[in-house]
């Protein structure tokens, strides 16, 4: 029963094969027996989790049941949870219960799904690898039997590494610079960043905020496209989401790929990606030739210039937006602070890790009198060429294919000394969110054993596109089935 | 040496919208603490603003009134700074945007003169919290009620040279965000707030001198005190040779006594940048034409009509035209009757003496426009007299009676005016004080004449019960005794 989708599952309790209090048991089971191995939650809500199931087949009982009814998911531990403990991975809320629901946190409830407990990330999503997170780092599951232990990717490590070890059929994530796609790679399951403004914010504890969106975590694309038939939408709460109509995204899954014209970045295919990676990703897009689609080079000139535009924009975003957690009113408070500056240098210091406070100092820099037009003006006027890149390309093809990452799954440590190594793993995802655009990893092959990521860009708002092509890659492929041992 | 002083004002205007500028809680004033904070108020993590459509209106009206520009495309910044009543850690408000450009208004000077300010700007802000430092032994309280509240931060340029100028300008600015109905204009409560920029420069100089920036003025008094009290000490400190220090002050209106904050060295490097947040709102025609048609009279056009349609001269009509209530109850009172000039008497007489020592605001008078209407009507119609018509208005003040009929019956202060009836008592009156009528008529001199003729007046309102019309009187004495 753990190895079924979320399509699958949600066939079985209407069909009455399995009760969601059943199912919810088996998960939470799951977790509590194979979880040691992955540090891929943070909190479990066993409790809630079971009065959820239980109200969720009596609503089934009653004939009025949504397709998430009494299935079960997990949240990132970065979406506000009215109630239940939300740490975004973080010392500085290590026990901050939020008082509301983020709007996606509202979404899944109204849609009866069933919350298993709340996922590990890098603190406050400010990293590549979770091994930034203040509740231990977290392992990936592939290539544990060959007794290494690797990183998930990050930020959102928890919700892949949950994905890829059957603990939960389904997670939410966040992605500001690939923290959806990248651990989706590395962990062999497929995830969704969709369009800036098409997922509500509130509530999801920002990191950059013109850069963060809330996506989808499934094994398979037609999961994903469940997720963001619940979670897309505008929301009054959020200035930035955008009032446009949501499709059913499940209802062009099966289109023909005939006549799509896939567009390949040239400098997403540079010596940065190995060999065996290249293989691999071109394999996935012979598959789409077979089915009909057309291939041709296109170009993302400056495409190179996305990390350092990134690395200025994030970090200044951050530096205001972690501004609020300064001991006063909710989370950690050093012991006895002497005076006001005492309060806010020790609680600062001492709730936030070091990656935060890195990328803090980097952001208050570069919004620093005399500095302010070298880095953030210039940051944002690359970003704005990287935007047209985009658009411009997509005048020609409808979607963008790349690897997602330049290599699979590293070991844990290996990166952690130097920021600017770790910084590169999203060298092919950083891009996309900087522009605003949507896109997606597949699983779509392995090299040395460890998982390999297709990464689908798309248009502004093609999320729909964007599942057809993946869900119909994976009608033709199996790589999103296989199981780490 | 002589010295010209420069002087430009910075001023908060709290805008009179039910809910935040970015968030649904209420602003109203006077609350609980912390009770009227909500989750993004506090700012919770994960919390996002929401824009409050009227603040953008009330901009819009006030940028309208001071006939300025208004920026089609209107950002918002992020303001950095740490601070326990800022909960986000930054304050969110305008900087290269602002929503109202270039304008000006029109001051009336003390010597009759007129002066046109110019404002460089006026920007949209979210207000702070509340520090309370004095109710918590060795620690600060904090109360986010007023955390969010729309400003306007209304920026001028250096056009004033003296206090009265500075003053009237506050005054005229408190005017018309009243009139506009944008700002319920309550110092006491904080509703407007002055920053005072100031600078001296040797008298003719076209170079402006260092300037310094007084803080947090609640009073027009105030502010007056506080620019007589900066101009003085830069007027000391410059004359013994010294050098002005840019910093920003704060003045202490009970002491008299100004301190430094902090200087330019100390000053925060705020670290502005567009809030990712919100994105750039766009204000297009219809939304300035539907602002422009909502625009209430204004006070410069409310002071000519005054003159206009109640025949009143330049000082009263300017002084009643101010203040958006004062002035409705100018003209509820006023529309009772025919002699406006005597409303506007009354009102700047008994009802402001009466206001003033109470401490009240013509929006707390226990009397109405319309009863202070009534009551001049029955003084011009010689129903009663002046001394009558002061027992009526302490009648109506202290609410014994709310008719200034019934009140007039009751007390008995209708004045005879049958002529008749007078006359009558007139002849009887003379007729007992036969030696006084013989001297008054011997005497020469018109001003002991008429200072004799006050010696009948006792025993003729003694004869009338107090209630004969003493003009009437007055005329019928001087034809009986021959004038």
């Amino acid at each position: 029963m753990h190895s079924k989708s979320v399509a699958e599952l949600s066939r079985d309790l209407e069909s009455r094969k399995v009760s969601s209090v059943e199912l919810t048991q088996e998960f939470l089971d799951r977790i509590k027996r194979e979880d040691s191995k992955y540090n891929s939650f943070i909190t479990v809500t066993e409790e809630q989790a079971l009065a959820d199931a239980r109200m969720a087949d009596e609503q089934r009982a009653a004939g009025n049941a949504t397709a998430w009814t009494g299935v079960p998911f997990a949240h990132k531990d970065i979406f506000c949870t009215n109630g239940v403990r939300t740490t975004c991975g973080s010392k500085m809320l290590e026990n901050f219960v939020p008082p509301y629901d983020a709007t996606v946190t509202a979404n899944f409830r109204q849609a009866g799904a069933v919350c298993l407990g709340k996922t590990n990330m890098d603190e406050f999503a400010m990293g590549s690898s979770n091994e930034n997170s203040y509740f231990g780092a977290v392992t990936n599951p592939w290539g544990l039997s060959e007794g290494s232990k690797r990183v998930p990717g990050g930020s959102s490590g928890g919700s892949a590494a949950a994905v890829a070890a059957r603990l939960t059929p389904a997670a939410t994530a966040t992605d500001t610079g690939g923290s959806i796609r990248q651990p989706a790679a590395l962990c062999g399951v497929t995830g969704l960043k969709p369009t800036y403004g098409r997922v509500s914010r509130y509530g999801m504890i920002a990191f950059a905020s013109s850069l963060d969106q809330g996506g989808t975590m499934a094994r398979t694309a037609e999961d994903n496209a469940l997720m963001l038939n619940v979670m897309a939408g505008f929301d009054p709460k959020d200035s930035t989401s955008i009032d446009r109509e949501v499709p059913d995204y499940t209802a062009t899954l099966n289109e023909p790929l005939k006549g799509l014209k896939i567009g390949l970045p040239k400098e997403y295919f540079s010596d940065q990606l190995s060999p065996a990676m290249e293989q691999q990703v071109r394999n996935a897009i012979k598959e789409y030739e077979k089915q009909g689609a057309t291939v041709k080079e296109v170009s993302l000139p400056n495409a190179k210039l996305a990390i350092a535009a990134y690395y200025v924009i994030a970090p200044a975003e951050a530096s205001a937006n972690l501004s609020r957690f300064d001991g006063v009113r909710y989370g950690y408070r050093c012991e006895d602070p002497k005076d006001l500056m005492d309060l806010y240098t020790r609680s600062r210091a001492e709730g936030f890790g070091e990656e935060v406070k890195r990328r803090i100092l980097v952001g208050t820099y570069a919004l620093s009198a005399g500095y302010f037009d070298a880095y953030y003006l210039k940051a944002q006027k690359v970003r704005r060429l990287i935007q047209q890149d985009f658009i411009n390309a997509f005048k020609e093809v409808d979607v963008l294919m790349s690897p997602t990452t330049p290599s699979p799954a590293f070991i844990q440590g290996e990166k952690t000394s130097d920021p600017v190594t770790m910084y590169l793993e999203d060298v092919f995802t950083i891009a996309i969110n900087l522009a605003g655009v949507p896109a997606m990893s597949v699983p779509a092959g392995f090299v040395d054993g460890l998982p390999v990521g297709l990464q689908i860009i798309g248009d502004y708002f093609s999320e729909a596109r964007l599942l057809n092509a993946a869900h119909q890659f994976q009608q033709v492929t199996d790589w999103h089935q296989r199981e780490p041992q | 040496m002589q010295w010209d002083i420069v002087i430009g004002l910075e001023i908060h205007v709290q805008l009179a919208t039910k809910t935040k500028i970015f968030s649904g809680s209420s602003t109203a004033y006077g609350a609980e603490p912390n009770t009227q904070a909500n989750a993004v108020d506090l700012a919770m993590p994960g919390t996002l603003p929401v824009p409050n459509e009227q603040a953008f209106r009330y901009a819009v009206m006030f940028g309208l009134a001071v006939n300025a520009e208004i920026e089609r495309r209107s950002v918002f910044e992020r303001k950095n700074y740490f601070y326990p009543d800022l909960p986000k850690g930054y304050q969110t408000t305008q900087l290269e945007r602002p929503i109202v450009g270039p304008g000006y208004v029109d001051i009336d000077l003390p010597n009759g003169e007129s002066k046109r300010v110019r404002i460089h700007h006026a920007h949209l802000e979210e207000d702070a919290g509340k520090s309370l430092h004095e109710d918590f032994h060795g620690m600060t309280g904090v109360d986010l009620n007023r955390a969010g509240t729309p400003l306007i931060e209304v920026v001028t340029e250096p056009d004033m040279n003296n206090a009265d100028e500075a003053v009237a300008f506050a005054k005229k600015l408190h005017s018309i965000v009243t009139s506009l109905g944008i700002c319920d204009g309550d110092m006491s409560q904080g509703s407007m707030r002055f920053d005072v920029n100031i600078s001296l420069k040797p008298k003719g100089s076209d170079t402006l001198g260092t300037r310094t920036e007084t803080k947090n003025l609640n009073s027009f008094r105030f502010m007056e005190q506080a620019i007589a009290h900066e101009v003085e000490r830069q007027m000391d400190i410059l004359e013994d040779g010294g050098k002005i220090v840019q910093e920003t002050r704060l003045y202490n209106g009970d002491r008299d006594e100004s301190r430094s904050m902090r200087t330019k060295e100390e000053a925060n490097d705020y670290r502005y940048f567009p809030c990712p947040d919100l994105l750039p709102v766009e204000i297009d025609d219809s939304f300035i034409e539907e602002a422009r048609n909502s625009l209430p009279e204004l006070p410069d056009a409310r002071k000519a009509r005054f003159k206009d349609q109640y025949g009143l001269n330049d000082y009263d009509a300017g002084l009643l035209s101010g203040d958006s209530k004062l002035a409705a109850f100018f003209e509820e009172a006023a529309s009772q009757g025919k002699d406006a000039k005597l409303v506007a008497n009354w009102i700047q007489g008994e009802f402001s003496a009466r206001l003033n020592a109470e401490e009240k605001s013509v929006a707390d008078s226990p009397i109405t426009g319309a009863q202070l209407g009534d009551l001049v009507v029955r003084i011009a119609d010689n129903t009663i007299s002046s001394a009558g018509a002061k027992k009526v208005f302490e009648a109506l003040w202290t609410g014994e009676n709310d008719s200034v009929d019934a009140i007039i019956d009751a007390k008995g202060l209708k004045q005879v005016s049958d002529t008749g009836a007078l006359e009558a008592m007139v002849d009887e009156v003379l007729a007992g004080m036969p030696d006084q009528v013989a001297q008054y008529q011997n005497e020469e001199d018109p001003k002991k004449r008429k200072k004799m003729l006050g010696g009948f007046m006792g025993p003729l309102m003694k004869a009338s019960k107090g209630q004969g019309n003493p003009k009437l009187f007055n005329e019928i004495l001087v034809r009986k005794l021959g004038g």
